[in-house]
This record gives structure tokens, sequence and C-alpha cells, in this order.
């Protein structure tokens, strides 16, 4: 491939060195025609073979039968691997828990991390470590903490139970908080905004410092407290950047796999408890791909998972411009 | 009737009600950690205690020499091959993204353009939705069960190509890459004497994330390397967790050892990180 034929001259080139000789001149033209191509070249090949090559590759396996039990069992399934997704008990179970998780630990998160972030946008002393201590959660391996929670949450000795009796709210029988639907997620929800409330108030700390002065300078004239302050001058100013951490907690959250898997009592099943009452869709994926060895049913699960979160991000970014442009 | 200061709110000094609620965030933030280290270093009966124990005990060699010889779980190799896989993705992410990085920022060449639109949009690809074809990509190659498996896939990333160009384009001015081409200096020579040095901030920051993301990636080092003998140390602490009978002073004790070296890159790099994730998201 010459790609010196197909490119002509680019018009700002910095005048080549004069009186070059052949050699020189010709390493010249190597430099600034094929050289660039070479410094993006190892992105586009890698990302290519490992990253895009294999999302698209995942639709034609969602039309075939693919098995690793049973790898005679091959040719293609056309519609079978979907419409068997449409009739699946598990994979609607596994639906709504995702998004019942999802709309339990986005809402508190993104709200409490614009408090975090306001109460961080004061003048303050040793400023830089209040922020690093807010990335802690961030930098923890999701293993590792969900441990700790799966500790917190146990019904017999865990931690919630012993404060919820502290609180006056103790029952009879300590809560077996992986037991029901509503309890799991809340518990998982717990630990996906432990994760992610810090570095998300992160980032509305840092568009709250773009905001120019002069604008809370006329509220406070015009007597608006602080609590209106935030909602009526700083969350519409910053909603760009909210709107870019709905989205990212779209893609993150409909695709929860760490928290749910460690929080089971037996990790490894993917089952996401005894009945799945927490099994997300990323957890159900993982068990039909190895557990059931079925990677042609995997692989359909995984794109209707890819279409439900564009079409949720999609939303949900315009839902968030809908409210904060609306003043 | 109240007075309001009129002052913004980053000019308004904190007040003993903002340094409460920061020491409650920092409780928050800190206390599952903080708890971990305490089971890890105690004995049985202090994840029973109730009220909870909150100080240490004087168990941690013992939890440890329990974790590092288990059978199966093959925790020392494993945080062997986390270093392994970590180091080696940060270094290829830094090289490939600076590289290409400074070609999008500096350098003119047809395409630019439109194959930087190319980069932006896959930053939006949720890869984890791949996982199922690489898995038969990887069989093909047959690397499955092996740490190419797992680091092949980080070698590079759409995000890495992006903020270093972002990086470049603001830190690199274009007389200095202008003046040593006319002194006859190649392009690689530019990147090197004149690029690398001017953005070592932002190797700094985009080395600590990558880091941090391939020390604690879970779900594909677990389909690639589960049940052979060289997991990740996340892998090994899911072998840990598994099983009938679990013993929590030795999985927290596990869990802690993996969580450290981030702890500690935490206390070194935590400055930068948090620059670089502010100034990440005014940028995007």
């Amino acid at each position: 491939m010459s790609l010196t034929q197909l490119r002509p001259a680019p018009p700002h080139d910095p005048s080549p060195p004069k009186s070059p000789g052949r050699i020189k001149l010709w390493l010249y033209r190597f430099d600034t025609k094929s050289v660039p191509y070479a410094l993006i070249a190892p992105f586009f090949i890698l990302f290519g073979v490992f990253g895009l090559f294999p999302i698209v590759f995942n639709g034609v396996v969602a039309l075939r039968n693919w098995r690793l039990d049973d790898p005679t069992l091959t040719g293609w399934a056309g519609f079978e691997n979907f419409t068997k997704l449409a009739q699946d008990e598990d994979f609607w179970n596994a639906l709504g828990n995702t998004f019942g998780i999802f709309l339990l630990s986005t809402i508190p998160q993104l709200l409490l991390a614009l408090l975090v972030a306001s109460i961080l946008n004061r003048k303050l002393r040793a400023m830089t470590w209040w922020r690093i201590g807010v990335l802690l959660p961030y930098l923890t391996p999701v293993v590792a903490s969900t441990l700790v929670f799966a500790v917190f949450f146990s019904r017999d000795y865990g931690m919630a139970n012993w404060f919820l009796g502290l609180v006056g709210f103790g029952q009879e029988t300590p809560l077996d908080w992986r037991a029901a639907k509503w309890s799991s997620w809340l518990a998982i929800a717990t630990m996906v905004n432990w994760k992610w409330i810090g570095y998300n108030a992160l980032l509305y700390l840092s568009a709250m410092q773009t905001i120019p002065k002069d604008v809370y300078e006329a509220a406070a004239v015009d007597g608006a407290g602080p609590w209106r302050q935030l909602w009526r001058i700083t969350v519409p100013m910053i909603q760009p950047v909210v709107v870019f951490t709905v989205i990212l907690s779209t893609i993150g959250g409909l695709q929860l796999f760490n928290e749910p898997m460690m929080f089971d009592e037996n990790p490894q099943s993917a089952s996401g408890g005894s009945d799945h009452q927490f099994q997300t869709i990323a957890q159900l994926i993982y068990k039909v791909g190895w557990k059931d060895l079925n990677l042609g049913y995997a692989a359909a699960m995984s794109w209707a998972l890819f279409l439900i979160i564009l079409i949720v991000a999609g939303v949900n970014a315009l839902l968030t411009k809908r409210i904060g442009g609306d003043r | 009737m109240r007075t309001y200061v009129t002052r913004a709110p980053q000019d308004t000094p904190g007040s003993w009600k903002t340094y409460l609620g920061l020491s409650a965030i920092m409780l928050f933030s800190a206390f599952p950690v903080y708890w971990m280290f305490v089971i890890a270093t105690s004995a049985d009966e202090a994840v029973t205690r109730m009220p909870p124990s909150v100080i240490p005990g004087n168990q941690l060699l013992t939890n440890l020499n329990e974790v590092f010889t288990l059978q199966d779980v093959y925790f020392t190799a494993s945080l062997i091959n986390s270093v392994i896989t970590a180091t080696t993705i940060t270094v290829a992410t830094l090289f490939f993204c600076s590289l290409a990085g400074f070609a999008f920022a500096k350098l003119r060449f047809k395409g630019r353009n439109a194959l930087m639109i190319v980069v932006i949009l896959t930053l939006t690809v949720p890869n984890q939705l791949g996982v199922v074809a690489l898995y038969i990509v990887m069989g093909k190659l047959q690397w499955n069960g092996t740490l190419l498996a797992v680091i092949a896939p980080g070698l590079v990333s759409a995000f890495g190509v992006f903020y270093m160009r972002q990086f470049i384009a603001h830190a690199v001015p274009d007389e200095l890459v202008e003046s040593a081409r006319i002194d006859g200096a190649l392009t690689m020579r530019v990147y090197w004497n004149i690029v690398l040095p001017a953005i070592r901030p932002a190797l700094a920051v985009l080395g600590l994330l990558t880091f941090v993301m391939a020390w604690n990636d879970f779900q594909w080092p677990l389909i690639t390397l589960n049940g052979t003998d060289f997991p990740t140390s996340m892998v090994a602490l899911s072998d840990l967790a598994s099983g009938n009978y679990v013993i929590y002073r030795r999985v927290l004790a596990g869990a802690f050892v993996a969580t450290v070296p981030l702890i500690v890159l935490l206390l070194i790099g935590g400055r930068q990180l948090v620059r670089g994730i502010m100034e990440g998201a005014v940028k995007s």
C-alpha cells in the first residue's frame, strides 16, 4: 500500500531542509506522509481486533447455534435465540432486577453527589485531602468492598441489622437482606452508591467552579439563600455535566455485574440469590454463556442489553435536559 | 431579616457545619475499607461481635498466612499476575495513546478529523457487551486461560487517545514542533524530545486511571481465567469467597491485601488523580 501516491501534499507543510540529498528527501517524505498513520495504527488495530470486532461478531454469534459443550451443534439459528429471549422468564426477571437496582442506585447517587459537591465547594483547609478522601471508594476494588458489604448485610450479626435495632427498627427475626427482592436491591444499590458518589461529586465540583462568580452575587442581592442558589443557579448551570453523569451511570448501571456476583452466598454460581431475586442481566449473560455453555443465546442477550442501554441512555439524557433547561 | 453573603460558594470559608458534613462524608467513604482492615487483623469472633468491633486485632499475620497458603486459590500467584497485567496494560496504554494523541493533535494527515470522530464514537461503546465474541476470538488464538487474554483487550483505550489529544493540543505549542521540524527533527524525535516531557502530568493521570481499572477488572478475567492456576487477584478473591464454608477474617484479609496497592497509589498520586478527573469533566 503506497500512501504517498494517494495523498497530495498538505497545504501547510513546513518547508523541507535546504538542498537535501536524495535519501534525506525520501526520508522526509516518508516521515511526513506515512509516520502519522504508523502512530495511530496501534490504537486502531488493537481496538479493532479486541474492541470493535467482538461487538459486531456478537451479532453473528447471536444468530447461530453456538454451544461450548457440543461443538457439533452449529449452523444458523435465525432469530431463534431472540424469540427464546422474549419468552424467557429468567431474562425478564433479570431485566426487572437490573432496572430496580439501577433506579435505587442512580437517583440517590447523583443527588448525594450534588450535595457532597456543594459541601466541597467552599474555601476549605486541607482542600485537596478532602477531595482525595471522597475518591477512596472509587479506587477500592468492587470485589473487595462488596465482600465487606456482604458481611454488613448478613442476616446474623450483620452491622446493618444491628444498626436497624439501634434506631428502633429491630425485628423479632433478623432481616435476611438477600432473601427478598427489595432488601437485596437496596443492599446492592448501597454498594453502588458508596462507590460512585465521590467520583460524581468531583465531576460536579469542577463544573461548579467554572460558574461565573457575579451570578451568585446577583442572586444574593436578590435574596436567594444557599439552598435556593443550589437549585436555581448551580444545578441549571452545571447541567451538561449532569447529563454526562446520567449517561455514564446509565451505561454502567445497566451492566452491573460485580456487586450482585460477590453479594451472592456462593459468588461463582452467578445465580443472583436462591430465587434469582437480584440476578442482573450481565450476570445472566455470564451464567448462560459459561455455566449453561450456550454462547449463541448469551450473545443474543448481550445485543438485547445493548439496545436497552441505547434507548434508556437516550431517554435519560433527554429527561435530564428537560428538567435542567426548564427554568 | 436575614442577609446573605454576596460571595460565590467557593470563596466562602467553610463553617463548622461544613467541616462536620465533610467528616461525615469521610467516615462514610473510609469505614468499609477500615473495617475490612479490622476484620483482617482479628480472630473469628470479631465478625459476630455486637456492637461491632472497630479496633484492629493482632491476628493479621495468622490470617495472611492462611490466605497465602490456601490450596486451589493461588493467592500469591494471583497478586503477581495482577501486577504483570496491570503494569503491562498501563505502560502500553500510555505509549500507544500518547503516540496517537500526538498524531491527532499536532500532525497533518489525510482523514485526521474523520478518524478522530471514529475514536470519539468508540468512547461510548460498552465493551462489556462483546465478551461472548471476545471469548470466541481468544479461543481461536488459543489465548483463553492465559494472561495474554486479559492483557490484549486493555492495551489501548479510546478514552486514552481522546484525553491525550486534548492535553497535547493545549500543552505543546505548535511553534515548538514546527521549529524542531525545520531543524530537521523527525516525527519520533519530536515525540521523544518535545511531546513526552511536556505531557508528564497527563501521563500520570492516565496511568493512574488505567492501572486502577486494570487492577480492579473482574468480569473478563473471571470468564477467561476461571478454573486455571493463574487467576488475577480479583478472580482469586472470588474463589476465596466461594464454597460452603466461608471464613470472613480470611476473605477480608485477602480483600485487604488486594486493596493495599490502590490505597498506596491514592496516597502517592491522589492529587494528580483528583486534578485529572476534575479537568476531564470540564473538557468533555
